[in-house]
């Protein structure tokens, strides 16, 4: 298992160099010159030249990838062309706000969604798990902008009950971690129902029952490992792309994370900060996965005597 | 002396409720099972062996499969009318069942002697320490012919007739008095098939447990059971003894159809002699006998009376042809 861990460790390698490659490259062929944006407007043709020939943008794209990633291996990400401060300043303080916010919207999300999703699978067709249900489809279609805005409408607004925007204490984080709760939640119940439902009408279940097993050690027991597969895979997936910022709910509520950052510098082309936050989110989405695959083994041994084959 | 009725059906009738028509799985039948006795089951897809056999054990699919009439005692207990909790007593305990498919039957995230262990933890937890159901484990397991030191693996780590050894160490762990196998050898290579049925055979003699095996394989039958029910849409349409069936003069014209479709490697038939015609359909059942528009012997009553049971000692046929008011 050890060994499996480490093997896709060092497979991460070789991804995080590809993506930073392809960025580099569509970075190199948007329109747009870094000394320029630097020095803005009024810049004479030589100082521009000058800057240019100081940051080594006039080099082959090929000698200036390969010192790039030589100095990102170093930990050294460039300056940001916006504000002149390191990149790993620009990005670090903003990680752990987007950390916070994609963690509780998903906890909250797994807490709530996998319970009601199995009460409402055992319980089918009953008054409860039509309320879920209809619950549930109508949160994932509703848009998160949307709800974001009348949440703080209602929340913060009418009732002055919780802070719109500010992320300075926890209290901020409330109605942004709700709102990203919501559509997560209802994909989790939706699909835990779904997948609950399949399982029990295996015939392992029907072994069980034939066994003598009550209908809660049948769900526990038999049932849940089962189902809670594709749910685990939606869930890591879901929580690697919120790492690397939730665009909207951020924007909404003005939170400093990730995922406004990413906005802000392909607004402005600030490549050098695009590329750190992306290669961030990557090596996160990365991370996740793997903690997937590992939970996965440690609920179906077939799995896991792939992965030891393997 | 008087053996003991261990399983009396009289009268069955199950009907699948689905929004687009009822089926009409089981339609009267009248059994009995007495202790450590073989029943075998025979007929096609869709005669109602399966639904018989869960009824039996008080697993009807919920909402859709209901019991409309007759009357169901297991060991005394009415199966039908009895509680859910009472249910699961019995489950396992007096009655278990082994399921047609091997490979689906068994949890595959759960290691095998743990899948046997929870049956003994749900009915001998007040009789038995958890060292001795250990123990057990390992004993069933080897009765099986399964090394004990394999109940950590997971089933996915067996063969197909090793998983359908697992399935019927899990039924037999808690000695039931009755033991369904719906075609336990069907999914199974032929050369497993004799290996698991010659020990399903030997175990049930050691444990003295009755057995309903439902099959459409008369070679199993002829080698296995003391009696042979055959299952024609949802009717018994004739029972008796593997003698009555195998070796007797009168049969209903359906088992006779059912005889002529095996090969008979003693005799040079050119082809086989299968039935005519297809099982009808259980949401529209035909009057009379339900087997007139594939019976050769057809008279005009079969098509508007249903056919009464006809017994001679042991052997119970339900036809026309053998009913002496009819005949006069
Ligand atoms: S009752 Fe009539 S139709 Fe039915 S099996 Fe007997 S002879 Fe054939």
């Amino acid at each position: 298992m050890l060994k499996f861990v480490g093997k896709r460790l060092l497979m991460m390698i070789p991804v995080l160099l590809g993506i930073s490659f392809v960025l580099f490259a569509i970075v190199e062929f948007t329109p747009g010159d870094p000394a320029q944006l630097i020095l803005g407007e009024g810049a004479t043709r030589e100082e521009i030249e000058e800057l240019r020939e100081e940051m080594g943008l006039n080099d082959n794209f090929f000698v200036r990838y390969v010192r790039y990633v030589v100095d990102a291996v170093q930990g050294n990400f460039g300056t940001s062309y916006r504000t002149g401060k390191s990149v790993v300043d620009e990005v670090l303080p903003r990680f752990p706000v987007t950390l916070r916010l994609a963690f509780f919207g998903i906890a909250g999300a797994v807490i709530i969604g996998i319970p009601i999703g199995i009460i409402s699978a055992v319980k089918q067709y009953s008054k409860l798990d039509m309320v879920c249900t209809i619950t549930a489809l109508t949160l994932t279609s509703i848009p998160t902008f949307w709800l974001g805005l009348m949440l703080m409408l209602l929340f913060a607004l009418k009732l002055g009950w919780l802070p719109a925007t500010n992320v300075e204490n926890w209290t901020g984080y409330i109605l942004p971690c709700v709102t990203l709760t919501a559509g997560t939640m209802a994909m989790i119940l939706r699909m835990t129902r779904s997948t609950m439902l399949e399982t029990i009408r295996q015939d392992y279940i029907r072994t069980a029952r034939a066994k003598g097993a009550s209908t809660r050690r049948i769900v526990f027991k038999h049932a849940l490992r089962n189902a809670l597969l594709p749910v685990i895979t939606y869930v890591g997936m879901t929580f690697g792309i919120q790492l690397g910022g939730t665009v909207i709910i951020e924007s909404v509520f003005s939170v400093p994370g990730m995922g406004s950052l990413m906005i802000t510098s392909i607004r402005m082309k600030d490549s050098p900060v695009l590329m750190a936050s992306v290669l961030l989110a990557a090596f996160c989405a990365g991370l996740v996965n793997l903690f997937v695959d590992i939970l996965y083994s440690y609920i179906d041994p077939r799995i896991k005597s792939q992965y030891v084959k393997g | 002396m008087e053996k003991k009725k261990l399983l009396e059906i009289r009268n069955l009738h199950v009907q699948y409720k689905t929004d687009e028509a009822i089926v009409h799985a089981v339609n009267g039948v009248d059994l009995c099972v007495d202790e450590g006795e073989t029943l075998g089951l025979v007929g096609e897809t869709g005669a109602g062996k399966t639904t018989t056999a869960l009824t039996i054990m008080g697993l009807l699919p919920e909402r859709v499969g209901q019991v409309t009439e007759g009357e169901l005692y297991l060991n005394g207990v009415d199966v039908i009318h009895a509680p859910e909790g009472q249910l699961k007593m019995m489950r396992g305990a007096t009655a278990s069942m082994i399921f047609q498919d091997p490979m689906t039957s068994l949890n595959p995230v759960i290691p095998v002697g743990d899948q046997i262990l929870e049956v003994l933890e749900l009915h001998k937890k007040d009789k038995m320490s958890h060292s001795e159901m250990e123990a057990r484990v390992d004993q069933i397991l080897e009765m099986v012919g399964i090394p004990a030191a394999r109940k950590t693996e997971y089933p996915h780590q067996f063969s197909g007739g090793m998983k359908q050894r697992v399935v019927i160490a899990i039924a037999l762990a808690c000695e039931p008095l009755l033991l369904l196998a719906d075609e336990p050898t069907t999914a199974l290579d032929v050369t497993i098939q004799a290996q698991v049925l010659e020990m399903m055979r030997t175990l049930k003699k050691e444990l003295n447990t009755a057995m309903v095996l439902i099959t459409h394989d008369l070679g199993v039958v002829a080698r296995i059971c003391d009696r042979v029910g055959i299952m024609y849409a949802g009717e018994v349409v004739e029972i008796g003894t593997v003698e009555d069936i195998y070796t007797g003069e009168k049969h209903h014209p359906y088992t006779t159809g059912l005889f002529g479709a095996i090969p008979d490697l003693t005799k040079k038939t050119r082809r086989l002699n299968p039935i005519d015609g297809l099982m009808p359909d259980p949401t529209r059942l035909p009057s009379g006998c339900k087997f007139h528009d594939r019976c050769p012997h057809c008279m005009e009553i079969c098509k508007t009376a249903p056919p009464q049971d006809i017994t001679e000692g042991s052997h119970t046929i339900k036809c026309h042809l053998y009913d002496k008011e009819v005949q006069k």
